[in-house]
């Protein structure tokens, strides 16, 4: 079966939708968009049985062969395990989204076309082996976020949101595609497969730190790094299935996928290690200090989310030192990476779908409101708590396997000795060790300021009660595997984490039982990992008791010198000064706009002519000037005058209708009838048309006109005239090619048919030409229509926010 | 603003038929001396025209009661399908086909597939013409 349509199968069930959402209302839409990822994830688990041997599974759909571009399907270990994550998570948030969003109040139809179409562009970014479709999808990815991020459209936050979210990460892909380009161009292909297998051969090339550099802007604005993060936050403003979906299960993922498929090329890079690993440590720290300055609950896991990126990205920088120094010491990272983003998408998305039952049942997602709702949410509790553990780093839960390996991997970067490590190696465990303190704070946090302590259930909106079953399975489901995988790490790691690790390392490993990675609680009292978390939970704790104290200083920072600060001024500023600078030329006047019109065309026409060495004027191919001719152009010259001079708007047109004439006078002199007879009957139908038009317009009188405005106009106008003379002059005296009409002669009985060659062009030779030129025609006298007599009713105002 | 136009009026409704008339004749005769749809139709919008001036919109109507914009829909079709006819015999897109007949009354004639593309070029042409006349004549 050619699987690589299955990444279809989403958008055509989106096409049918809007339809289920109106004519079937007994049934909530969300349960026929469940078929969908549980399908998909069933069928995919059928391929993990091929990438545990090391193998991959290849689908191609051609789509522009000529240039290279094709849909191409290639499941290794690597897409399997995201394709299981997108349609996995996407199976339980769908089940989750059916109680959290009403029947009949939620615009259902838009929400699930949106979700599909990213489940699409997900699968198709995870699976792409063509860079260029992955460019379509990623870019497919951001523009269902926005749609998603703005569901709520009517708000303002929610629209403020979307945008910031579009701009960061379409400015990533834009970037990332030029990194693309510049791959195809060094590598002479798009596949990632072909271009990992020749990347020795332009590792050297001077386009690839920049190559470099353009990709990871793609994968750090995705994925939320420092400084790019911003937008995550703001993107809270989706309903939580959808900031349990992409805001932290997948596609905020797509980054790491990014950075993890092309390791293989770029991981002999000094630039790669030093980015991937700096800038991921740098956003673990900065992400986990900040979530404990938020107060909404969405806002500390998005928080939490950046940080927890930040995490998995620094660990697949530290995965590419393998590439260097083939050692049992660095093999972890990448391990630990993979495991990581596994144990992530479980526990933050039940910690997501907490945090909307939590707003859901109070009506509020300010922790400052929120206290003692563990005794009537014991359920919602109990998850969250094993969510919050897991995410700190605690026994028994899965995040502590990966938390130990991550700090592990940290303190083996002390021993890489290439690229300056062996100076600066000792400031990522501390960075690491520090970020990880304000991951258990924040992580405490977010669950016993909501759950634990003063019942303040008066202040809260709604009156709390334990969330419907329905709601509730998808989180727990996510919960037990967060406890499951702490007591099977090893299975996991087999059945998914090692094939990946071998598709990211291919250079290492050649079959995935080659990865020799064994995932163990306990690692004895010796273990500098165990003393680290044990030192994590002291100081977390004692930090978290004194919270109180000490979360004031982060009021501190000014929020214009922030991050954020810095976008909405480069906002206010692009937009401000491109209105500025529009205004400059845009007046609003016809008048000035053909002047620019007029004025570019005679300047370049003439500057052309005239640098090309192109005007010739050859006066033996001229006909001889008869008496008939003369008058015709006094008579001409004439009209044209009295057009100028006119007082009145009649008098004008009607001189124009005599220039026309005279002009088809000339056709007649010159043996032309079809041109003289079209002319002839134009020029009478515009002067109707005209007058029709005309004469609802106010008496011609002078509209602020001043000399020196005139002085312009008439150069111009000169100029133009002055134009078109040099060049029709220049055009009949040079031929570049040979005239076609001696083809035209021959073959208008033979091969057309017909015996007067000007209409022949007009329906046969050029009948394209003509086609077009008639269904232009059609729409302009239905645009006249439309606009005259259709007008839309004025509504009182079309302002999306009334 | 009462006008004396009855010599403008009875002589249009002669002109306006010999024009008309016209109009056809110079459409049929395109192929092989001057004319066309395009100027076909052009002359017909002119005496149409001339009609609007004698009369008014009103009456013009009521004599040519046609949907103007319905025959621009029309002669766009007939054009764009006589083109894409020729996709159904195995030849390249806009491909016409001629050949002589000989037809009762009329005897030996020539018949070609451009004559019926250029009539939807004269549909289209009055059509347009036509709905864009009426529809800022109409305005008030």
């Amino acid at each position: 079966m050619e699987f690589v349509l299955l990444i279809f199968l989403p958008i055509v069930a989106a096409l049918f939708i809007p339809f289920l959402f109106r004519k079937i209302k007994g049934i909530h839409t969300g349960w026929f968009v469940l078929i969908v990822p549980v399908v998909l994830f069933i069928y995919y688990t059928t391929f993990i049985k091929t990438t545990m041997d090391g193998g991959h599974a290849l689908s191609e759909l051609q789509w522009i062969p000529t240039l290279g571009i094709s849909f191409v399907s290639y499941l290794d270990g690597l897409s399997i395990l995201f394709s299981l994550l997108i349609t996995g998570i996407g199976a339980l948030v769908v089940l989750y989204s059916i109680f959290y969003l009403d029947r009949n109040k939620e615009k259902l139809g838009n929400f699930y076309v949106y979700l599909l179409l990213f489940m699409s562009a997900m699968l198709g970014v995870v699976q792409s082996d063509n860079v260029i479709s992955l460019y379509l999808f990623w870019e497919l990815t951001s523009i269902s976020s926005f749609l998603l991020i703005g569901y709520w459209f009517t708000r303002d936050g929610s629209r403020f949101g979307a945008l910031k979210s579009m701009m960061v990460t379409v400015f990533g892909g834009l970037m990332m595609l030029g990194g693309f380009v510049l791959l195809g161009i060094m590598g002479g292909t798009f596949s990632i497969r072909e271009l990992i297998a020749g990347s020795s051969s332009f590792a050297g090339h001077e386009y690839f730190t920049l190559a470099l550099v353009l990709i990871l802007l793609g994968a750090f604005t995705k994925s939320a790094q420092f400084p790019f993060y911003i937008w995550l936050p703001d993107a809270m403003e989706a309903p939580t299935p959808v900031s349990a979906y992409l805001h932290s299960a997948t596609m905020v993922k797509a980054g790491l996928y990014l950075v993890a498929r092309f390791t293989p090329i770029f991981a002999v890079s000094e630039v790669w290690i030093w980015l991937v690993t700096g800038i991921g440590l740098l956003t673990l720290f900065w992400g986990s200090l900040f979530a404990v300055k938020q107060t909404d609950l969405k806002a500390i896991l998005a928080f939490s989310t950046v940080s927890q990126l930040g995490l998995i990205m620094s660990l697949l920088g530290a995965g590419a030192i393998t590439f260097h120094v083939d050692e049992a010491l660095f093999s972890f990272a990448m391990f630990a990476a993979i495991f990581h983003l596994i144990n992530h998408a479980t526990f933050k998305g039940s910690l997501f779908m907490i945090a909307g039952i939590v707003d859901h049942e109070t009506g509020t997602r300010d922790i400052r409101k929120l206290g003692g709702l563990m005794s009537i949410m014991p359920v919602s509790f109990t998850v969250a708590f094993i969510g919050s553990m897991s995410m700190a780093g605690l026994p028994p839960f899965n995040g502590f396997l990966s938390k130990e390996m991550f700090l592990q991997s940290m303190l083996a970067i002390r021993h890489f000795e290439l690229f300056n490590f062996a100076t600066w190696g000792i400031v990522f465990p501390v960075v690491a060790w520090i970020a990880s303190v304000f991951t258990f704070i924040y992580s405490v946090y977010f669950v016993f300021k909501t759950f634990t302590g003063k019942r303040k259930f008066e202040t809260l909106p709604l009156e709390p009660h334990e969330a419907p079953v329905g709601m509730l399975i998808s989180p727990v489901i996510l919960a037990m595997l967060v406890v499951g995988i702490f007591f099977i790490p090893n299975v996991v790691g087999k059945w998914l984490v090692k094939p990946a690790v071998m598709a990211i390392q291919p250079y290492q490993y050649s079959h995935p039982s080659e990865v020799e990675v064994h995932v163990s609680a306990w690692h004895g009292f010796a273990s500098v990992e165990l003393w680290m978390t044990v030192g994590i939970i002291l100081i977390g704790g004692l930090l978290y008791l004194s919270l109180s104290k000490w979360q004031k200083f982060y009021g501190i920072q000014p929020e214009s010198l922030s991050l954020n600060g810095l976008y909405d001024a480069t906002m206010t500023f692009s937009e401000k000064g491109m209105n500025r600078i529009s205004r400059l030329y845009m007046t609003g006047l016809i008048r000035t706009y053909l002047l620019y019109i007029f004025a570019f065309f005679s300047i370049t026409t003439i500057a052309m002519l005239f640098l090309q060495d192109a005007f010739v004027v050859d006066m033996s191919s001229f006909s001889k000037i008869s008496v008939y001719g003369v008058i015709n152009a006094v008579i001409l010259l004439l009209a044209v005058a009295f057009v100028l001079l006119s007082k009145t708007r009649l008098g004008a047109i009607i001189s124009l209708g005599a220039v026309g004439y005279s002009v088809a006078l000339f056709f007649v002199i010159f043996k032309a009838p079809d041109l003289a007879l079209t002319q002839l009957v134009i020029e009478t139908v515009s002067v109707a048309l005209f007058l029709l038009a005309f004469q609802r317009l106010p008496k011609l009188s002078d509209h602020g006109e001043t000399k020196s405005n005139k002085l312009v106009n008439g150069i111009i106008a000169l100029g133009v005239g002055v134009t078109v003379t040099l060049v029709a002059l220049s055009s009949h005296s040079q031929k570049l090619v040979a005239s076609i009409s001696q083809y035209y002669k021959d073959t208008v009985e033979t091969e057309a048919g017909g015996g007067n060659i000007v209409n022949v062009i007009l329906v046969d030779y050029r009948g394209f030409d003509t086609l077009f030129e008639i269904a232009v025609l059609a729409i302009a006298g239905i645009g006249v229509l439309g606009m005259i007599k259709l007008r839309l009713a004025r509504k009182e105002s079309t302002d999306e926010n009334k | 603003m009462k006008t004396n136009d009855v010599i403008l009026q009875t002589t249009t409704k002669v002109i306006f038929f010999i024009i008309f008339l016209f109009s056809i004749h110079i459409f049929f005769a395109g192929h092989y001396t001057p004319g066309g749809g395009f100027v076909g139709g052009l002359l017909t919008t002119g005496a149409i025209v001339l009609l609007l001036l004698a009369f008014d919109l009103n009456t013009v109507q009521k004599a040519l009661p046609f949907n103007f914009t319905i025959m621009t829909a029309i002669g766009l079709l007939l054009a764009l399908g006589t083109a894409a006819g020729s996709i159904f015999f195995n030849v390249p897109f806009f491909t016409h086909a001629f050949d002589d007949f000989s037809l009762p009354l009329f005897g030996v004639t020539s018949l070609h597939t451009a004559m019926v593309f250029d009539a939807g070029v004269f549909l289209v042409v009055v059509g347009a013409a036509i709905t864009i006349i009426q529809s800022i004549g109409g305005d008030s």
